[in-house]
């Protein structure tokens, strides 16, 4: 009933191949935009609860935007191609240190001539940061020619485990400071100093906003089709003319590209200063954790599924102080691991799909609603 | 010959240090084989059987019950609740999965992990505790070949030797008695062995019990080696390149694979280390197990019948 297309004639092949081809989901869409960018800015400004201090923007929306955008990330690769991988963490970290690299200057003193970058600004860095992932993203996507599935996973770890290494051991990477920890340059964007929270906000959100889009977009193209030819069955797609070298590299590249974008924003405008274990093992199970939780395949489900992961905890947290219940901090982190866990497996059992599934299956309800049938 | 000695040493370190890993794969390959299920939380289990057994070792020995007697005690109150875990985990989240993709199941498993890891600690406490089973002492041994000797942690041996029982024992009880039998009809074919009589529910609870009690007795020697702690989860994920090397399947190619991964990344740490900076242990064995993939996609005793592509 209220969710029915009924009377929404598409009169145009442009209007036939929209994004959002159904009203509901085109005035869904614009009331979450219009949430994101005009009423979250307006209720900080006034700090109406709950924008009452930085709170929320700091310690949720902010992280969950950058997760979200490497949930997509992982979701290109993972949900639509099918390549499982345990080395988003990586990804994320060569994006962050390449980016700081750019920004603070490259200087390789070669035997025959010197690499020499001057400084560049913050978004060409982001940009070229997020190059250098995508290129070791296919460097280390080679191994997806010959194997898949868990065996790919182990091979991923391995990228994790040695850029962890790199980070803390080449001190090139962090300009040789004494601790090893790395504080990001002023972010200075066409001239505009990004300082307060809610324009760190906002940044992200232009960014989010955008590769949403993008990938949006490109999973629904010729390139999305080949990926997801790819991941229903390898064989079918080669007879059919897909190349697996082009669809799962490219897959691996772009996934790649976005995870570095995520981790250059994780660093720089999240963190501030931050440390290789920023971007270690446990980030890559997060950032699985949502993917598979929000739903493989869907771009509506990474964001679902960053919420859930990043709140989860952040609620069980105040359960305990809420209900008047004296339990230790070490306790109620504990407690955090054991009721994520149980609720993995649950939704695992009741929707392997995640929520992406849940939601269209309630979209079905709500078109039916009232009415059984 | 100084050189070739401290070679010598190296070496015996590292394969002893490898029999340590291939504990942990056992289990792992005796869970892939029976039901399918890529058990991420082989290295929580480990957690959960040494907390179990340090803890009320430690509680009884307060109690001033004598030391054998704490012993045989704690072992058996660490193979009930290893027993405990197995029935929970087969009953309430691999059962309603029953018929799931891989991908579903490893993760389920990796939920188990958070549950087991967070339970676990939440129950006996999450410090280092100390576990003295095995003496940790060193032998020198070859004093009189090589200057200084070879130096031999007697822990490691008796790794080594457990390790050596304990597949030993697997292999009798997967050959000659009635229930391996079926562990490995199931591990042919769910359906036929279904069809013959054997319940899937009752062989994947003995499963996830003979691995609960190799996490045992990989507990009580990672345990008396490095204290029982957290970080022996991470350890666990070492298994997982020893698996690469080894194949998912086979249960001789964990220890060997556990033989090399230990071996090459001690080597590769005494000799590449100095000059690419040390620490490589950290990813010697992922590399490893990545080359190993390259060239061989089914590790080295694994079955053909991979999904190649």
């Amino acid at each position: 009933m209220f969710y029915r297309e009924t009377g929404q004639f598409k009169s145009s092949y442009a209007a036939d191949m929209a994004i959002f081809p159904i009203r509901q989901d085109r005035i869904a869409l614009w009331v979450v935009l219009a949430a994101a960018f005009v009423a979250v800015p307006l209720l900080d400004f006034f700090q109406v609860w709950p924008f009452g201090g930085e709170y929320i923007l700091r310690a949720i929306l902010i992280p969950f935007l950058i997760l979200s955008l490497a949930a997509i990330g992982l979701n290109i690769l993972t949900g639509y191609c099918g390549q499982l991988s345990l080395g988003s963490g990586a990804f994320m970290a060569i994006g962050a240190y390449s980016t700081y690299k750019f920004c603070t200057g490259v200087h390789i003193p070669l035997e025959l001539f010197t690499i020499s970058i001057p400084p560049l600004p913050v978004l060409p860095s982001i940009l070229l940061g997020a190059l250098m992932s995508a290129f070791v993203g296919i460097l280390f996507g080679i191994p997806s020619l010959r194997i898949k599935g868990l065996y790919l996973a182990v091979a991923t770890l391995a990228a994790q485990f040695f850029f962890d290494w790199v980070f803390i051991r080449v001190k090139w990477f962090t300009n040789y400071t004494s601790s090893g920890s790395v504080a990001a340059p002023d972010l200075v964007f066409f001239g505009f100093t990004v300082t307060t929270p809610i324009h760190r906000y906002l940044l992200c959100l232009v960014f989010v906003s955008i590769f949403a889009l993008l990938a949006k977009n490109l999973v629904r193209g010729n390139i999305g089709r080949q990926w997801m030819a790819t991941r229903d069955m390898d064989i079918a797609a080669e007879l059919m003319g897909i190349r697996p070298l082009y669809a799962k590299l490219s897959a691996f590249a772009l996934s790649s590209f976005v995870m570095g974008v995520a981790g250059a924003l994780w660093a720089f405008v999240y963190l501030g200063a931050w440390e290789p274990l920023a971007f270690n093992i446990d980030r890559s199970f997060q950032i699985l954790f949502m993917v598979i939780i929000g739903g493989l395949g869907s771009i509506l489900g990474s964001f679902l599924g960053a919420a859930f992961i990043l709140v989860l905890p952040i609620l069980l947290d105040q359960v305990p102080h809420a209900l008047g219940v004296p339990v230790s901090v070490e306790t109620v982190s504990l407690l955090v691991f054991v009721v994520t866990g149980a609720l993995i497996c649950w939704l695992l059992i009741v929707e392997p799909r995640g929520f992406a599934r849940l939601w269209s299956t309630g979209k079905e309800k709500l078109r039916l609603w009232p009415y059984p049938y | 010959m100084i050189a070739f000695g401290q070679f010598l040493e190296v070496l015996v370190s590292g394969l002893l240090a490898g029999v340590l890993y291939s504990l942990v794969a056992l289990g792992f390959v005796l869970i892939f084989k029976a039901s399918g299920v890529f058990n991420f939380a082989q290295g929580a289990m480990v957690l959960l059987a040494g907390l179990a057994l340090v803890r009320s070792l430690d509680f009884m020995v307060a109690k001033g019950l004598p030391f054998w007697a704490a012993i045989i005690i704690a072992l058996l109150f660490a193979a009930l609740i290893m027993a405990i875990t197995a029935w929970l985990v087969e009953r309430f989240v691999l059962g309603p999965l029953i018929n799931q993709d891989g991908l579903t199941l490893f993760m389920s498993t990796i939920g188990v992990t958070f549950m087991i890891e967070g339970g676990a600690q939440m129950l006996f406490g999450s410090d280092v505790y100390p576990l003295r089973l095995f003496p940790s002492d060193a032998w020198f041994l070859f004093e009189s070949s090589f200057p200084g000797g070879i130096l031999v942690s007697k822990i490691d041996v008796w790794g080594g030797m457990i390790a050596a029982v304990l597949v030993v024992g697997l292999a009798l009880f997967f050959q000659k008695t009635k229930t391996g039998r079926a562990l490995r009809a199931v591990a042919d074919d769910h359906a036929a062995a279904q069809s013959v009589g054997i319940s899937l529910n009752w062989i994947w609870f003995i499963v996830w019990l003979v691995a609960g009690l190799v996490a045992l007795v990989a507990a009580t020697v990672w345990g008396t080696k490095l204290g029982v702690q957290f970080s022996i989860t991470f350890l666990a994920l070492k298994a997982l390149p020893v698996l690469i090397i080894g194949g998912f399947t086979s249960v001789p190619g964990a220890i060997v694979g556990g033989l090399i991964i230990g071996a090459g990344e001690k080597i590769a740490e005494a000799y590449l280390g100095p000059f690419i900076g040390g620490g490589i242990e950290y990813w010697f064995a992922y590399v490893l197990a990545l080359v190993v993939l390259m060239a061989r996609p089914q590790g080295l005793f694994g079955e053909r019948i991979i999904e190649r592509i």
